[in-house]
């Protein structure tokens, strides 16, 4: 085993990416420590939202001035959007601000929890779909919604650990699993880690990739953080393929019991 | 002429294209998305496009975002 990183990208939709972590930019101090961030982590795909422009303040940068989209692939959101109607008409904003047809796609059901409208998002996802969008769509922990997604033509499907922001790590590693064994495209786990742990969990679950914004950009050194789940996310990365021994409820000796006076 | 843009009225003298509002507002073309009366205009039409007196325009562009947050007007002042 060598240089495992560079052979093994993520294959999505026919593109090739290296990392397998990827970020937000959300919720940083500033543009710089979203830049220094991004770029502690490894990451090669960004996401971002999409906003009226500021035009009061002429002056004022774009976050497109320090993630470079000839770097990193930008990827669109639909943060924020409750109906279907909001969430294509924000990703065709999204295509017409860019340069490609990635859309993260999300359809948020509840202010309190922002778990996905699931029957909303699939709807989404078959009119973008047939406009020529790639949709990956941030989803719930259902393995069946997940199946559905792929089996409309989403080329990766992005189901959540826990609730946006929350921290909570992997809520239901079973379903994930599930997921995991039954739907055949990338499964980017996305949204609920906390800390590196939980980033690893997910890749040493078989996740393809995680995707994460609170857990960096909240942390007390967000660049130190981005720094850890870049070696968590290979960690599990590695550990995955690599193959854990079974659990055993009791000791296996592994030192030889030959040659013992 | 009178226009909104991004909710705003704004009056500019006539004939306007977009990529002559852009330029006004100190803005990269190739960084924004126009909206003209909800129709999304193609990048390659904004230097032809000639804005009419009560148009509603809306510009966009990426910001940061990662997870998506509360909406601003009901959502953020839960739980704080």
């Amino acid at each position: 085993m060598s240089n495992y990183s560079s052979k093994d990208p993520l294959i999505i939709a026919g593109r090739e990416f290296r990392s397998r972590l990827w970020v937000g930019t959300g919720k940083y101090k500033n543009f710089e420590e979203t830049r220094l961030a991004i770029e502690a982590s490894g990451a090669d795909v960004v996401t971002v939202a999409v906003r009226r422009v500021n035009i009061t303040d002429k002056n004022s940068e774009n976050l497109l001035d320090y993630i470079d989209p000839k770097k990193y692939t930008i990827l669109p959101n639909t943060a924020g959007c409750y109906t279907v109607e909001d969430a294509v008409r924000y990703s065709r904003l999204a295509r017409a601000a860019g340069v490609s047809d990635l859309v993260k796609l999300e359809v948020i059901g509840d202010e309190r929890t922002l778990f996905p409208d699931t029957a909303g998002l699939i709807e989404a996802a078959k009119i973008l779909i047939a406009e020529g969008f790639i949709v990956l769509p941030y989803t719930n922990d259902d393995p069946i919604v997940a199946q559905k997604l792929m089996d409309i033509g989403c080329p990766a499907v992005m189901p959540l650990a826990a609730p946006i922001g929350s921290g909570l790590g992997i809520r239901n590693p079973y379903n994930l699993k599930i997921i995991m064994e039954t739907v055949k495209v990338p499964i980017i786990v996305d949204a609920g880690v906390g800390t590196a742990s939980d980033a690893a969990l997910a890749m040493e679950y078989g996740a393809d990739a995680v995707l994460m914004n609170t857990a960096i950009a909240g942390a007390k050194d967000p660049i130190m953080m981005a720094t850890a789940m870049r070696y968590a996310v290979d960690a599990g990365r590695l550990a995955f393929k690599a193959g854990r021994i079974p659990r055993k409820l009791y000791a296996t000796a592994s030192s030889p019991i030959e040659g013992m006076l | 002429m009178k226009i909104i843009v991004n909710g705003e009225e704004h009056t500019y003298h006539a004939p306007l294209t977009v990529t002559t509002l852009l330029q006004a507002l100190n803005l990269r073309t190739e960084q924004v998305a126009v909206e003209v009366n909800l129709k999304i205009l193609d990048r390659s039409n904004f230097p032809t496009w000639i804005l009419q007196e009560g148009d509603t325009v809306e510009i966009l562009s990426f910001i940061g975002g990662g997870s998506p947050q509360p909406r601003p007007s009901r959502g953020s002042t839960r739980n704080e």
